[in-house]
């Protein structure tokens, strides 16, 4: 973990944009995957692999490595972006998203990519992956860290809350959990569809310390995952109101752009806007 | 004829697991006292998570643990383990091609008095549907702690098919157990039974009063029904032109299927599969399910009679 400066949280927001402009890129050229919670979650991704985790790219399997674990595995791209930024592999691959052969498969797949902590995708199974890590790491009395990132629907999941209930039970304080709450899934707003509001109490009552921060706010993130390191005998989870499709402004907000990709006029207008 | 449950050998060889080997983990759904896990809990409290009733979580934890370098024993019912987290053993563990053994007891009717809603008759069907699955499906309690053993030093999941009532001791501790390579406990040239589980001991007393009406019949313990012993499946189909199947499961989708499957392609002879025929269980004690639903000594005899008619 890197002390908390300007130099840092400048540094946090440059990346998020190179990977949001990454993302488009990607999402563009594949001509399918998911666009709008891939942005969502750029400056949460970028403050974990540009401020808080003890990661090195040339050493994949390091023992002693904080591990991520994208729950929401349709973000494939942010996680891919970031992945190739720190230089796990070149950046050049990120264009073969999706295409047959590819290591960046259309969801997380550790054994295809290094880097790729889990298998993840399928929705809720990565936050049980996560708390599987935290319990080794426990037992084998190591400092490392866990860190998962969900989507808000992916909450609708019962194993997430299997998964909250073990973390708080085993005491799992070297796990961090984020959720981005972005307020939309597939089908239309979330309290609509299925609603887990109030996603802070939830937490709160299966016995989790729970952190509120804007999820664009680098400066705020990184904050709240220092003081998460404070938080001990119980699991932390920092609740980030986001907005999806962040920093494309046609894509913000807008449900549409949840599972589609731009074509060549709208990815360039979207690159235009994060230059 | 002296007689374990192969959930108890179990139990028993997972303790020696975790006195032999400090990367064994134990993980349980509440039932460690039924699936017999609770031994390794009591001396490796630090190895042992239970999930509470939570089988979904207790999958995903699993891959987590093993994706730590962890060698993880899963344990739960059958019809929980295969049918509950069935994703989450499809997604996470063998999606992810992880070391870890879905060790699951109480397969099968003879749950007995619970009752259908706790009786497995598609788990061996389900693992078997999916890659990277090994399936094992071990006879007795030696055959049990031999197949716990090897499934320690195999790399990558797999599926270990235990039961609840006490079952004959076929083997003792000389038995040459390799998985993916079935056993022949009795030669003989007029037709082949093939079974798993708790139907080999019935097969070899079928096989006796055969013998006795002048009916040479070979028996193979197919204990690996995935990836099934084709060879050997090859050799006896041309060496006894027919085969039995006999399963403590549905006829669709286990032994049976894999039996069918690989003769059909290879050496086409009869094939008749004894199972639960696409029906549900229901409670009663075991022996009166297994009566019920025709998973007896006569029965094999009377469908070895039929099968002959065929060839």
């Amino acid at each position: 973990m890197k002390a908390i400066n300007e130099q840092v949280i400048a540094e946090c927001s440059e990346r998020a944009r190179l990977m949001r402009r990454d993302i488009i890129s990607m999402l563009s050229e594949s001509g399918s995957g998911h666009s709008g919670g891939s942005l969502s979650a750029a400056d949460i991704v970028a403050c974990l692999y540009y401020g808080e985790m003890n990661i090195d790219p040339l050493r994949p399997d390091w023992e002693e490595r904080d591990r991520f674990v994208l729950s929401k595995g349709h973000a494939a791209p942010v996680l891919y972006a970031a992945l190739a930024q720190k230089g796990f592999f070149p950046r050049e691959q990120l264009l073969t998203l999706r295409k047959l052969g590819s290591p960046l498969q259309g969801h997380p797949d550790r054994n295809k990519l290094a880097g790729v902590e889990a298998c993840s995708g399928s929705l809720g199974q990565g936050i049980s992956w996560a708390v599987g890590m935290a319990l080794a790491a426990k037992m084998d009395k190591k400092e490392y860290r866990i860190y998962a990132l969900l989507g808000d629907g992916e909450l609708e999941e019962g194993i997430v809350w299997e998964a909250a209930m073990a973390a708080a039970q085993y005491k799992l304080d070297n796990l961090l959990a984020i959720v981005d709450n972005n307020g939309l899934q597939i089908d239309g707003r979330i309290e609509e569809v299925m609603s887990p509001e109030p996603i802070d109490d939830k937490f709160k009552a299966f016995g989790w310390e729970v952190i509120k921060v804007d999820g664009h706010d680098h400066r705020m993130i990184l904050e709240a995952m220092a003081k998460a390191r404070d938080i001990k005998a119980r699991p932390t989870v920092i609740v980030a109101q986001t907005i999806k499709g962040k920093g494309c402004s046609f894509m913000e907000n807008r449900v549409e752009w949840h599972g589609s990709t731009p074509n060549q006029d709208e990815a360039a207008r979207a690159l235009a806007e994060l230059a | 004829m002296e007689k374990q449950a192969t959930r108890d050998a179990y139990g028993k060889a997972l303790l020696e697991l975790g006195q032999r080997y400090e990367n064994v983990v134990v993980l349980d759904a509440d039932l460690s006292k039924s699936t017999k896990t609770a031994d390794f809990a009591k001396a490796f409290p630090d190895r042992f998570i239970n999930a509470g009733i939570a089988e979904q979580n207790m999958m995903g934890m699993a891959a987590g643990l093993a994706a730590s370098g962890k060698v993880v024993f899963a344990s739960s019912f059958a019809i929980f383990a295969t049918g509950r987290a069935f994703e989450m053993v499809r997604n996470s563990l063998a999606y992810g091609n992880l070391n870890v053994k879905v060790c699951a007891t109480h397969a099968g009717i003879t749950v007995g008095e619970d009752g259908g809603s706790h009786q497995s008759v598609e788990d061996i069907a389900l693992m078997r549907s999916i890659p990277n699955m090994l399936v094992l499906a071990p006879a007795d309690g030696a055959s049990t702690r031999a197949a716990l053993f090897q499934l320690y030093d195999y790399q990558g999941p797999a599926y270990l098919r235990l039961g609840r009532p006490a079952v004959p001791l076929i083997y003792d501790d000389k038995l040459d157990f390799k998985i993916g390579r079935g056993i022949e406990l009795r030669n003989g040239s007029d037709a082949t039974i093939v079974s798993c589980g708790i139907m080999v001991a019935k097969s070899l007393e079928a096989a006796q009063i055969l013998a006795d009406e002048g009916i040479q019949v070979s028996v193979v313990d197919m204990h690996t029904i995935k990836p099934v012993d084709q060879e050997l499946l090859i050799s006896k189909a041309r060496e006894t032109g027919c085969i039995l199947t006999v399963e403590e499961h549905s006829i669709i989708g286990g032994l049976g299927s894999a039996v069918a499957e690989a003769v059909s392609e290879n050496q086409p002879v009869p094939v008749l599969r004894m199972g639960i025929n696409d029906q549900f269980g229901q409670s009663g004690s075991p022996d009166e399910l297994l009566q019920y639903y025709g998973l007896t000594v006569e029965r094999i005899v009377h469908n070895i009679h039929n099968l002959l008619k065929k060839k």
